[in-house]
């Protein structure tokens, strides 16, 4: 025995290896991504790890590896679900015969992500269960029990964690020390290989008909097995009852610490309800209150079990207006809620703090020396060159939505994972003179940026596809993509080159340009806005938390405090020091941008400052 | 020992390495430990938190609203923004050295901290504030500054912590060719806070 000091991710991956897992594929994604990255930390010989090129890629790998017998783990964060529904909605009626774990954090509040949905409705969706840890403690073990129950109904099951549990840290007991030999720390479970059967894997109308049947038969069975299910618990006693899930009961326990005997009963397995066991919660039960995130998922499934079963319970939530609809809960809104249900003490207050000063706002800016604000700056350079163009600028997920603060202004839409290509094509259509830009990143592009080229070239939009390439998927953590040149398993692979794959498509005019070479980037822009068709400028810089920086800039005399670097750049390392214009050491990377655009060249490599430590 | 430490700054001063080594030291010592922490987007410039919860007692990962022990603020204005999680009768120890928001060159607010140092001078009854500027001044980087604060926070008493439990934390997790600047760096924190007390400091 061994503890480990771990994130709820780290719990994940570690529950995931001690059940022998095979393979495991997955999407970056806040708060997902660490689940993979702690598997390539722990021992893993004989496993396949890969970061895939999105979701449903992931998904689909997953899946056949599932057939032959094989335990597969897929993680991604909620919206990459959206992207892999596809083949986990028909993977949900062909089944597997391996153990199928499919992590699916969600992010209420959100913090991270464009939605607030919940990946329990997703589970009733697509009919396969669901499992909801409530610590990372619970998570390294119910991922385990995940694989049993997926291999015993043969179904892919869903794990959804929230942002609090992946990214709580907690000491988990480990079976075996992680010291030991590798072998011993991580077995590979024994799996048969893939059977040829087309009446079971080739899905075809017949089968789904009898599929669907067989699991609605099904699904009531996993329902009762999971009231006998050791995470579901029921404690206390009273006439009152909180009934909670996911990090939820956390809220909800540090406040019921002291009233330890009132009846809370946690559903650790919302999808197939368990409802013999929340019958027998509902005993002696005359008023029960849900506390839970996201949608009203146990309350309206409490509201079924106490009408199916005409019990005089009285159900508060959600949808009565008790616990908000919206936002991540937190131990002082359940606090509130608890006190005023149970009519008891509200939690002692802290400071008065009413008359708190006015507080500086800390919005996410572009790092200092960021490639991503030079080339939105060249682009927006051309534009204000060419006055009479109208344009439209169509934003992607990652790093470069940033591009939206001012001073730069430069993302009017940002929808969803590739969706900048596409609608700069819908700009298109509806005003044919406009010069329709997609920002889109490396790692962006390949995910599902592609199909997005082709559509255009294929109707004949006119698009400039601006990709911002820094050869690494920033946002989430420097994960590897197909372009970079090397994967999970730690080998290094053909790249797989953007110009390639934009010439294979037929883009006729791709031009590569460095965007901190801002005179000739600007130059390209306006060349590709005069131009019909499909155009593609790859802006190439490496991400600054990747690359060594260059010599650091420094004010010179020549300065005449014009304030043009601060007012149209906004680089965090400019800054104003007793009112004069100064760069701060700490932060610059010396990329030049500041001082290719200052009037008077009074921005100037300082050399004798140290480099970058 | 039960004990709540919210320790707060700002995205790139190192909240996330002072969280570790306490967590790390509360856990040697024979504790339960769990923590939650600022991850995203908001690291870059942003606020960011850490909550360190010691103890068997604690459930939420976050800590409950007034009921930290500690506030450890590695930024005056951090420390008023999270104060609301300090108990009535909690400590903050609190660096002195403003950080200007990334924004603040494009509209000039005129922050500088001491509106939000003098806040908290009203509204504490357990305060040290700590000029880490002034400790890490022999050390020339502002990477110390980090531990330089936890320095002063072990010296203030009120972690609950000692320091030989963190300095070994800093000698396992710091990097090896950094290790002998941060050990300093930590103990001229300890001394700053001494000299705190000497000059008449009561937390
Ligand atoms: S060179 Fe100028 S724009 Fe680039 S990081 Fe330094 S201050 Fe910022
Ligand atoms: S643009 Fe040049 S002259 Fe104007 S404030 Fe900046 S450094 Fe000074």
């Amino acid at each position: 025995m061994k503890k480990e000091y771990v994130m709820g991710n780290g719990a994940i991956a570690l529950g995931a290896l001690s059940a022998g897992v095979n393979v495991v594929s997955g999407y970056p994604g806040t708060p997902s991504s660490e689940i993979i990255e702690t598997i390539q930390k722990y021992p893993h010989d004989g496993l396949h790890l890969e970061w895939s090129v999105n979701e449903k890629a992931a998904m689909e790998v997953a899946a056949s590896a599932a057939y032959a017998g094989a335990r597969t783990l897929v993680t991604m964060k909620q919206v990459g679900l959206n992207v892999a529904s596809d083949p986990v909605m028909s993977l949900a009626y062909i089944g597997v015969k391996g153990g199928m774990v499919i992590v699916s954090a969600d992010d209420p509040g959100p913090i991270s992500s464009q939605t607030e949905q919940d990946t329990r409705m997703f589970a009733e969706f697509c009919r396969i269960p669901v499992f909801d840890p409530c610590s990372p403690e619970e998570a390294y073990q119910m991922i385990q029990d995940a694989f049993v129950y997926s291999e015993k109904y043969k179904t892919p099951v869903l794990f959804r964690p929230t942002t609090r549990i992946c990214h709580a840290y907690a000491s988990i007991d480990l079976a075996v020390d992680f010291t030991c030999e590798p072998e011993q720390f991580y077995t590979p479970h024994p799996y048969e290989g893939f059977v040829k059967d087309s009446k079971k894997w080739v899905i075809f109308p017949r089968l789904s008909y009898a599929n669907h049947a067989m699991i609605e038969k099904r699904n009531p069975e996993i329902g009762r097995d999971f009231s006998d299910y050791d995470m579901n618990v029921i404690t206390g006693n009273s006439k009152k009852a909180v009934f909670t899930s996911g990090v939820s009961y956390a809220y909800v326990k540090e406040y019921l610490k002291d009233y330890e005997d009132i009846r809370l009963c946690k559903i650790a397995t919302p999808y197939p309800f368990p409802e013999t066991f929340v019958l027998k919660a509902l005993e002696g039960v005359e008023e029960a209150l849900c506390i839970e995130e996201l949608s009203p998922y146990i309350e309206n499934a409490l509201l079924r079990t106490i009408g199916a079963n005409r019990l005089p319970v009285k159900v508060y939530g959600k949808l009565t207006g008790h616990v908000s609809p919206s936002g991540e809960n937190s131990a002082d809104s359940a606090a509130e809620i608890l006190a005023g249900f149970l009519g008891t003490a509200a939690r002692e207050s802290g400071i008065d703090l009413s008359d708190m000063p006015a507080l500086p706002m800390r919005p996410p800016v572009l790092c200092a020396g960021c490639p991503h604000r030079a080339s939105f700056y060249a682009v927006k350079k051309a534009m204000q060159e060419l006055p009479d163009k109208n344009s439209y600028f169509c934003g992607d997920i990652g790093c470069y939505t940033l591009g939206n603060a001012m001073p730069l202004d430069m993302v009017d839409t940002c929808l969803c994972m590739g969706a900048g290509i596409t609608m700069a094509q819908g700009f298109h259509w509806t005003d044919p003179d406009g010069v329709c830009f997609a920002f889109v990143g490396d790692s962006t592009f390949f995910a599902s940026g592609m199909t997005g080229v082709v559509n255009a070239i294929c109707n004949e939009a006119d698009m400039i596809l601006c990709v911002l390439d820094n050869s690494t998927t920033a946002m989430t953590g420097h994960q590897p993509h197909p372009g970079t040149g090397r994967n999970m398993m730690g080998n290094a692979v053909d790249k797989v080159s953007i110009v390639k794959v934009l010439e294979g498509m037929g883009v006729k005019k791709i031009e590569v340009v460095d965007p901190l070479d801002l005179a000739s980037a600007v130059r390209t822009v306006k060349e590709c806005a005069a131009l019909p068709g499909v155009k593609a400028i790859l802006f190439q810089s490496p991400c600054i938390a990747i690359s060594k920086p260059a010599e650091k800039m420094k004010i010179s005399g020549k300065c005449i405090q014009c304030k043009k670097c601060i007012r149209e750049i906004g680089c965090p390392a400019l800054i104003i020091v007793d009112g004069k214009v100064t760069i701060d050491k700490g932060l610059c990377t010396g990329c030049g941008l500041c001082s290719s655009i200052c009037p008077t060249a009074a921005i100037v490599p300082d050399e004798g400052g140290a480099r970058h430590e | 020992m039960n004990k709540d430490i919210l320790i707060c700054g700002v995205g790139g001063q190192g909240t996330v390495l002072a969280s570790k080594l306490i967590a790390a030291a509360a856990m040697n010592c024979g504790n339960t430990v769990h923590s939650a922490e600022t991850i995203g987007m908001a690291q870059r410039g942003g606020s960011v938190t850490s909550h360190v919860r010691i103890g068997s007692n604690a459930f939420s990962p976050l800590i409950p609203k007034g009921s930290a022990d500690i506030l450890l603020a590695f930024e005056p204005a951090e420390a008023v923004r999270n104060l609301s999680y300090l108990k009535k009768d909690g400590t903050v120890l609190v660096n002195s050295n403003p950080v200007k928001p990334t924004t603040e060159s494009l509209n000039d607010t005129g922050y500088d901290g001491t509106e939000m140092l003098a806040y908290l001078k009203e509204k504490c009854c357990h305060l040290m504030i700590i000029d880490a500027e002034k400790i890490c001044a022999p050390f020339g980087s502002a990477r110390y500054f980090n531990v330089a604060i936890l320095g002063a926070a072990a010296g203030s008493g009120r972690l609950g912590l000692s320091s030989d439990a963190l300095m070994q934390e800093i000698e396992a997790r710091v990097p090896a060719k950094f290790v002998e600047t941060n050990k300093k760096a930590f103990l001229a924190g300890i001394a700053y806070a001494d000299s705190q007390y000497n000059n008449g400091t009561q937390l």
